[in-house]
């Protein structure tokens, strides 16, 4: 009985799907000719670190000299290359445990944040937070949150605190298709809009909330459409084209920034590693990935215009991934001699001192 | 058949009221909804309507009357045609209650609470101006001051803004400072936690009034997860400057879910504080203290307590340091410690206990964590003995943190057992003999002194 309704789901799954993706923007050939070509080398430079990091991180999970719970961004990488690309350094983003890209995306350093990674007192929380909690003042990136949907009320905080400072930044709070049925979630997408508060909320669909796909957990065939009922804007977005996201984060920054309230963009995007790192990812196919990975993969996808465009050569893109793989090695070299902290760091930080 | 208008109970904690106006005057005919008088409350003021139709025949309590207790006989009503001049006026607080507010407990007889009258409790150290106020004006003030003084401090939560508070705590806040620094929420605490802990994260501080602990339940992950830990999990970059207050424990004849202390459950928690003071002063400048720290602060107040009246220093910079109990009564024989609402039944029994020629020395714990457990140390060292009082149940309470730690450093000096007097270990009944017998009193209090101290 349990596997009969478990295909019947899938079937409907896949119509539902196609449904949602006929309604998606993407059709962008407007933006394309937006962005220079610096921006679109910079846009691949950007994806790429992501995914050779996660790559690299993967190993060293599998070497045990990364512990407990790690989850990879790979596949994902243009939904927080477009929307960092869409904003300043001085907005600030917030995120869940699926976090390394958009510290990579921020511009935090790869050296710092792999040491975090292994546990190391280089890493940025000395070695105290792991995977799924770092963070940046610098960098106003806000975690790395380890609670589904918690980010989501404290990114509407961070909104807040903007619209308080009336200093013209706004936030972007990723989450997952997952969180997205928290009630908090719901609470703050009533507050943002009770409040027109500046941030953007960021729905990176990957499809599966762990093991569990959104056909089966969420009542919403339309996530972009969750804050309707409370006249949040919302759109659903190609999330495996750095164009197409860029281009609607544009958009929807500037929503924010006239002071018109939050905005949901739903990414339709896909991770092609499971959940964590100790997930065989047996609720799917693994045709189904190979086929995202086919046909969608955004970096492939960019790489394979930029070189029917004449904008840069193979030997540049070897390049670019040399120079990518050198500085990964080095982070990975880094978070590996980085010393443990020190003994005496398990008693600070417990409290600001007075 | 005349019969009498007496003064109601309109909230659960209402031991007496102003009789603000009456609205209707001796010989008028009067209906059942007529509005009748309006009382004010220790939260807010409110019309009362007749229940009964007839004339009013007497007013017995004038317009303006402050200090009217509960159910004293305000007026008389008679019969059309009946001689109000003949009405014999019987103290009968059992015969009639003709009046009712709107969703108001009129009926029933609201407890009594023993709310403090005067006490002065001013830091010794102080010899400035004071003024007698409630708690309930102290934490007002405390608020009000922090947020002239710095731009950052904002106050939001449920009625904070237009109602002035559930309990009338921010009375003003919002006349003075707009609707930009006193904010409204919807009845949202997990979302609406979350937006102050961000809002902090990015320098703002914020005081979140949460109705009541209770419903602070609903943000636990928040509090705990979020405000908590954060600094620790970022390497000491994100601090959380912020205070979550509202009233805590039992008020009076609400139930289960709406009385429970959660100090022990706080004060397990590492990268929080957690304060919980008894007088006003303390209120006023513990509070002050909290919105200055960088840290997250648990600020539990009682609402048995926000009546209390009790001398305040008027210094604006006088503040009172988070971690210090205080010695509010000197004594050589037995320490008791307590706090918010227990420190007050603890002097009630320190009283009785000095009729019995037991002097004990009573420590308001003001912050339970960190906890002064220096000063409680060095006052067994001289008593003897302990008995630790606290309105939260027995079991992993902060009673029995206290016991662990006087085992631990004064062993020793003991000479008998630590005593403890908590609440039963039940969910909070609602009858009024039951919920007496569930919350510890002065005369347990009393009696596990004496057990300690081996008198019977």
């Amino acid at each position: 009985m349990a596997t009969k309704r478990k295909s019947a789901a899938s079937k409907a799954s896949k119509v539902k799907k196609s449904a949602a993706r006929s309604r998606k923007t993407g059709g962008n050939g407007a933006a394309k000719t937006q962005n220079s070509s610096e921006d679109l080398v910079s846009l691949y430079h950007d994806m790429l670190l992501i995914r050779r990091f996660e790559e690299r991180a993967g190993q060293l999970y599998g070497m045990g000299l990364i512990g407990g719970f790690c989850h990879l961004y790979i596949g994902q990488e243009a939904v927080v290359v477009g929307m960092q690309a869409a904003i300043t350094a001085n907005d600030a983003l917030i995120t869940s445990y699926r976090d390394h890209g958009h510290m990579l995306a921020c511009g935090m350093d790869p050296k710092g944040v792999m040491a975090e990674l292994t546990g190391r007192s280089g890493g940025y929380s000395r070695g105290k937070g792991g995977s799924m909690h770092m963070f940046s003042t610098e960098k106003n990136f806000f975690g790395g949150h380890g609670i589904v949907g918690a980010q989501v009320s404290i990114g509407t905080g961070l909104a807040f605190a903007q619209r308080y400072k009336d200093d013209g930044t706004i936030t972007l709070a990723y989450f997952g298709d997952g969180a997205s049925n928290q009630g908090q979630v719901h609470e703050s997408f009533n507050m943002a809009a009770l409040w027109d508060l500046p941030v953007i909320y960021v729905i990176e669909n990957n499809r599966y909330g762990m093991g569990t796909s959104v056909q089966r957990s969420s009542a919403a065939e339309d996530l972009s459409q969750l804050g309707a009922g409370r006249g949040i804007f919302g759109i659903q977005v190609d999330g495996m084209d750095v164009e197409a996201v860029k281009e609607a984060g544009e958009m929807a920054a500037a929503k924010c920034r006239a002071g018109e309230g939050p905005v949901i963009l739903e990414m339709m995007t896909y991770r092609y590693r499971g959940h964590s790192m100790s997930d065989p990812a047996n609720y799917r196919s693994k045709e189904e990935v190979a086929k995202v990975r086919d046909e969608q993969d955004p970096i492939t996808n960019l790489q394979s215009r930029l070189l029917k465009q004449k904008v840069l050569s193979e030997d540049e893109f070897k390049k670019i991934d040399k120079d990518i793989r050198d500085v990964v090695a080095e982070a990975a070299e880094f978070a590996q001699n980085s010393p443990e902290p020190d003994p005496s760091e398990l008693y600070t930080d417990v409290l600001v001192e007075v | 058949m005349p019969t009498n208008i007496l003064m109601p109970a309109l909230s659960p904690t209402m031991t007496e009221g102003n009789l603000s106006k009456w609205h209707k005057q001796e010989g008028d005919s009067v209906g059942p909804g007529d509005v009748l008088a309006e009382i004010e409350t220790d939260k807010a003021t409110m019309e009362v309507e007749a229940v009964d139709e007839g004339v009013l025949g007497k007013i017995l309590i004038p317009d303006g009357t402050e200090g009217v207790q509960v159910n004293d006989i305000i007026g008389v009503i008679v019969a059309e045609g009946e001689d109000a001049g003949s009405v014999e006026v019987t103290a009968s607080p059992t015969s009639t209650s003709s009046v009712e507010a709107p969703g108001s407990m009129a009926e029933s007889k609201a407890i009594q609470p023993e709310v403090p009258k005067t006490t002065s409790v001013v830091e010794l150290d102080y010899t400035g101006e004071t003024a007698n106020m409630t708690v309930r004006e102290a934490l007002r003030d405390a608020m009000a001051e922090e947020m002239r003084a710095d731009d950052r401090v904002f106050l939001m939560g449920e009625e904070v803004a237009e109602y002035e508070g559930a309990y009338k705590v921010s009375q003003g806040h919002l006349d003075e400072f707009g609707d930009k620094r006193v904010i409204d929420t919807p009845i949202t605490e997990h979302g609406f936690t979350g937006v102050g802990i961000g809002a902090a994260f990015l320098g703002l501080r914020p005081i979140v009034e949460f109705m009541t602990f209770n419903f602070a339940m609903q943000a636990m992950d928040q509090l705990i997860n979020s405000a908590a830990k954060t600094n620790y999990m970022s390497g000491g970059q994100m601090g959380c400057p912020i205070v979550f207050r509202g009233p805590n424990g039992a008020a009076a004849r609400v139930g289960a879910q709406h009385s429970q202390c959660f100090a022990s459950w706080y004060a397990h928690i590492p990268g929080l504080k957690v304060v919980s003071p008894w007088s006003a002063a303390d209120h006023k400048g513990l509070l002050k203290s909290a919105i200055r720290d960088p840290n997250p602060i648990i600020f539990l107040e009682n609402e048995l307590l926000y009546g209390g009246n009790f001398d305040v220093p008027t210094d604006p910079e006088w503040i009172v340091p988070i971690g210090k109990a205080k010695v509010v009564r000197k004594g050589s024989d037995v320490t008791i410690t307590a706090f918010s609402i227990m420190v007050g039944k603890a002097l009630e029994a320190a009283d009785a206990l000095a009729a019995e020629g037991i002097e004990a020395e009573v420590i308001d714990l003001r912050t339970i964590r960190p906890l002064d457990t220096e000063t409680i140390v060095n006052s067994v060292q001289k008593t003897n003995r302990l008995v630790s009082v606290e309105e939260g149940w027995p079991f992993a309470g902060i009673g029995a943190e206290i016991s662990a730690t006087i085992m631990e450093q004064a062993f020793d000096w003991l000479d008998a057992p630590v005593g403890r007097v908590t609440a039963i270990d039940v969910p909070l009944p609602y009858a009024a003999n039951l919920e007496a017998l569930a919350l510890p009193q002065a005369d347990n209090i009393v009696s596990t002194a004496k057990s300690v101290c081996y008198r019977n």
